[in-house]
């Protein structure tokens, strides 16, 4: 337990803290982080789920972003003297019906899928988080608006709307990131949000005021850090959903296009064969449920280690 | 009560013209027209076809003529698949997209909303565990894992159920399966988690003081409030339910609105896009207002508001 | 015979950081239509002693380890759901500390009430309902008859901890148990909810057990007094002796805390320290680090145990508590820089 708590209990409640240059002092400290990181992972630790998760997911990482240097085959080069045959000694997860070698499509198009994940979950945090910001710290009917705002969008078939962004805009895969991230954003902005609330009646940030820092700095170097939590949190989660979203559309042909190929694309092909070649629908499957489980799981682990207090119940 | 029905009825309105104004408008600013497809058409052809469709108006005007057929109910026609408008191609279709709608919603809730409950009452405990595990594995799966992997099994190995088609009821299993397990995991987790809350407040410890018995506890003081989250997500649901049926339709060949938006959107087919995404747009306001409705019912706070 | 007789109750908390030993081996009793205060620091133990009467421990983590509660003869600690749940509400019943929280906000007050009947007796809602409305004026909420059918969000705080009160007290019981009844509420009306609640347990004859980590409420209001701190009864004895004879520097350094008894201009008297983490074994008095009277040997092995100084009147005696010494010199003297921070004075 640390001093300042200590006399806050025994005062029976927390002080108003002198403004001054310790105050300063107390705020240069709380900016650069605390002991909270340490316990967080003493406890992510103990979880053996999440752990595994993560060695999984770090494994799966590695299969797809050097596996495709380490294979003979080309993703690309197509053999149609093979045509699709089942796993074999030279092609471990069989060939498509283009005689394609399936091991080095599935690591290959693990890559994009993984892509699409960290660029569209980046373009979302930044959007949630600057919004989600912005509305609590400004409070009253600003933050009314805005979050009526997100309870709206919340309310919308967005997949409807992402579907209609591609199609207005051409499939670019570059396209396909910001209009993911575009419409993944509304629960880190919630969360973020009610974070920055809670924060903003705490000393710390009325010191801040008190001190004269400007409003950027006292969301960008004081509120924001100390929800990053639970941003860390919903980032794991909104890789996973972002990554579904994206093999949505790829399954639909909406997606990524050839020559490319994510694991939803090869899901859709494998689908449409599986009668004959369920190899081509398992691998890829197999896959990309996996990399859903570990980064599900994580995200949970996460949670339970980084807010204790929403932790099981 | 009425004042805040019709607010929200308001607003939903409102919501529905925004969204008609934005498709609308994206549709619009798409390169190209419906008609210029690969296969060379005279330029003075393709002219009269676009004069035709209106395609030869300003953007606005067009807006304000498509706005006006829409409220009266007219979409207009396909612009792929002529003489027939969009009109004809719901009410083909919806039943069939409504039927596979309402059986996966109702599965999804009539399985996860007990088995919420259960796991919440018996936490810890196997009741707990093995409902819960399942769940996770469902939220994971995605509907075109899922559907394939439903039809390879029960389809193809075991050979139980059609996998193509929509001639009867057992074509409907499959297709509603693949769709509503996914919600029923989502429903159990938000149940659970509900019914946990309600079970960890003081009201209950003040029940409990009176000797009220756990079945009681359960039924009149939790429920209400524990149903809250997955009432909630009754909206979302209908949302997510909606876009996996893009999927699933196509999955197992059942004849849709999915299919056909789905289409429409590849063949960059203007009306019908339009005329769906207001359906759909549709359907999802009026959940939510009924969300709305039954939350206020549920819960006397919300009533003052 | 008394009422409700306790022997030697322990309640611990098996929790990750270790084992919280909230209650330790406290007994007590109390006779028919007496009131018995309990008082503490929050922690002490006092609200979980009430919990584990009637058997409300969250469990896990919370386990009643040994004990006897005999309620009429019989064991409240030992007896069966279902009797236990014929025993709560109907010969027990019991206040909560927030009445905001307390009262279920989804059902109305009437509900609410006539469960409370029926829950126990034969009645129809119709006779349920009338003394449902009877039970609301008596504790003083006007125009009852329409305010029995509103939310509880529609009362405030003080008017909800009435109906809780007219619930507690609408099967007649035996016993009541209040925890902390008046700590969420506003001072002005502290007094009045204290009031009702002796008022109808005058009518009715019902024992109460006061929890409060107030010393004036217990002043006022009770018979006897349970002085706890560190999950053990350190002082006991009728009000008079708790009150104007302390022996235990616990005891009276809480007094010392009582505003105002204090002179004007003084300031504030708090007692220094945090109390004892509670998932450690305790040497000695658990007190004995924050004990403003000068302190001399080493911790014993054990903690002292209650002893009969006359009268009924006990206290847990360490040896070092200088109980004829008064506090006030000890203070003057400003003898309190040698107390020990928390854990130093307490070894594993």
């Amino acid at each position: 337990m640390s001093d300042i708590s200590q006399t806050a209990t025994l005062q029976g409640k927390p002080q108003p803290d002198p403004a001054g240059p310790a105050v300063a002092a107390m705020l240069e400290e709380l900016e650069e982080g605390s002991s909270l990181w340490k316990d967080a992972w003493a406890r992510l630790r103990k979880n053996k789920l999440a752990l595994t998760s993560l060695f999984l997911f770090i494994l799966i990482v590695l299969f797809c972003v050097v596996g495709p240097f380490l294979s003979p085959y080309d993703s690309q080069a197509q053999d149609l003297f093979v045509g699709a045959e089942g796993p074999s000694a030279a092609h471990w997860f069989g060939t498509d019906t283009l005689g394609r070698d399936l091991l080095v499509r599935v690591m290959e198009g693990g890559r994009i899928s993984l892509l699409v994940g960290l660029v569209a979950t980046t373009v979302s945090l930044m959007i949630g988080v600057i919004f989600g910001a912005v509305a609590g710290y400004m409070g009253g009917r600003v933050d009314a608006a805005m979050m009526r705002f997100v309870d709206l969008l919340y309310a919308l078939p967005f997949t409807i709307f992402v579907i209609l962004l591609m199609v207005a805009f051409g499939r670019s895969l570059w396209l396909m990131f910001v209009a993911i991230g575009c419409v993944e954003w509304l629960t880190m902005a919630r969360i973020v949000r009610s974070g920055v609330i809670g924060l903003k009646k705490q000393e710390f940030v009325e010191a801040a005021v008190s001190l004269g820092y400007s409003h950027t700095r006292i969301i960008l170097r004081h509120l924001i850090p100390n929800v990053l939590g639970p941003v860390i949190v919903i980032s794991t989660l909104t890789v996973p959903a972002v990554m579904l979203l994206e093999a949505f559309l790829s399954f639909l042909g909406l997606g990524v296009q050839p020559p490319f190929a994510s694991w939803g694309v090869l899901i859709n092909e494998g689908q449409q064969n599986m009668e004959i070649f369920p190899w081509l629908l398992i691998f890829p499957a197999f896959f990309f449920a996996l990399t859903l489980f570990c980064l599900n799981f994580l995200g949970d682990g996460l949670r339970d280690a980084l807010d204790p207090k929403s932790a099981k119940d | 009560m009425l004042k805040f029905v019709a607010g929200r009825l308001l607003q939903g309105i409102l919501v529905l013209l925004a969204i008609y104004a934005v498709t609308f408008f994206l549709v619009a600013a798409t390169p190209g027209s419906p008609f210029s497809s690969e296969r060379a058409i005279r330029p003075e052809i393709l002219a009269q076809i676009e004069a035709f469709y209106g395609y030869d108006k300003p953007v606005f005007e067009r807006f304000m003529t498509s706005l006006g057929n829409a409220l009266s109910g007219e979409f207009g026609p396909s612009a792929v698949y002529a003489n027939r408008s969009v009109t004809d191609i719901i009410a083909e279709s919806f039943p069939v997209s409504l039927k596979l709608g309402a059986l996966s919603l109702l599965l999804a809730m009539a399985l996860g909303i007990p088995a919420g409950i259960i796991a919440a009452v018996k936490r810890n405990t196997w009741l707990d565990y093995v409902p819960m595990s399942a769940a996770m594995v469902g939220i994971c799966l995605p509907t075109f894992v899922m559907g394939p992997m439903l039809a390879l099994v029960f389809g193809i190995i075991l050979k139980l159920l059609p996998v193509a088609g929509w001639f009867g009821p057992e074509f409907w299993i499959l297709p509603a399966a693949t769709l509503g397990l996914v919600y029923a995991a989502y429903f159990a987790r938000l149940t659970r988690g509900g019914m946990l809350e309600m079970l960890n407040q003081d009201w209950v410890r003040t029940a409990r003081a009176k000797g009220v018995k756990e079945t009681t506890i359960i039924w009149r003081h939790c429920l209400k409030g524990g149903l809250m989250p997955a009432v909630t997500f009754l909206g979302p649901a209908l949302a997510g339910i909606i876009s996996g049926s893009f999927v699933v339709e196509t999955i197992f060949q059942v004849p849709g609105l999915g299919q056909w938006f789905v289409r429409g959107a590849l063949n960059r087919d203007d009306f019908l896009i339009l005329g769906l995404t207001v359906l759909f747009a549709t359907l999802i306001v009026i959940m939510n207002l009924l969300v709305d409705i039954v939350q206020v019912a549920l819960n006397p706070r919300l009533k003052y508001e | 015979m008394a009422l409700l007789e306790v022997e030697d109750l322990a309640t611990h908390f098996h929790t990750r950081e270790g084992t919280v030993r909230a209650v330790d081996g406290v007994s007590f009793s109390i006779d028919k239509g007496e009131t018995l205060g309990i008082v503490g620091e929050s922690g002490s133990g006092k609200s979980v002693t009430c919990y584990s009467l009637m058997r409300l421990i969250p469990e896990p983590p919370g386990r009643i380890e040994r004990g006897v509660a005999r309620f009429d003869g019989q064991d409240l600690l030992q007896m069966g759901k279902s009797d236990l749940r014929h025993i709560r509400g109907d010969r027990i019943s019991m206040i909560f500390q927030d009445p905001m929280t307390s009262l279920n906000p989804y059902l109305r007050i009437s509900t609410q009430l006539i469960e409370a009947q029926q829950t126990h007796r034969d009645i129809d809602n119709k006779a349920a309902l009338f003394k449902a409305i009877e039970g609301l004026e008596e504790v003083g909420i006007p125009d009852a008859s329409n305010r029995v059918k509103s939310y509880p969000h529609e009362f405030s705080g003080g008017m909800r901890q009435r109906v809780m009160i007219a619930m507690a007290l609408i099967n007649e019981p035996d016993l009541l148990i209040a925890d902390e009844p008046t700590t969420a509420l506003d001072v002005t009306v502290q007094a009045q909810i204290l009031d009702i609640i002796k008022q109808r347990q005058e009518r009715l004859g019902t024992a109460v057990i006061l929890v409060t980590h107030d010393l004036g409420v217990v002043a006022g209001n009770c018979d006897k007094v349970n002085v706890m701190y560190a999950g053990q009864i350190v002082e006991s004895g009728s009000a008079e002796q708790v009150f104007y004879e302390a022996k235990h520097a616990y005891t009276r350094s809480l007094q010392k805390t009582i505003p105002s008894l204090q002179e004007k201009g003084q300031e504030l008297y708090t007692i220094p320290g945090l109390p004892p983490d509670l998932t450690k074994t305790i040497n000695g008095c658990a007190f004995h680090p924050r004990c403003p009277f000068p302190k001399t040997g080493a911790a014993e092995t054990g903690r002292p145990t209650l002893k009969d100084v006359g009268d009924g009147h006990c206290f847990a005696d360490c040896g070092y508590c200088d109980s004829s010494g008064s506090i006030e010199d000890v203070l003057a003297k400003g003898d309190t820089d040698d107390i020990q921070l928390p854990g130093e004075g307490v070894e594993a």
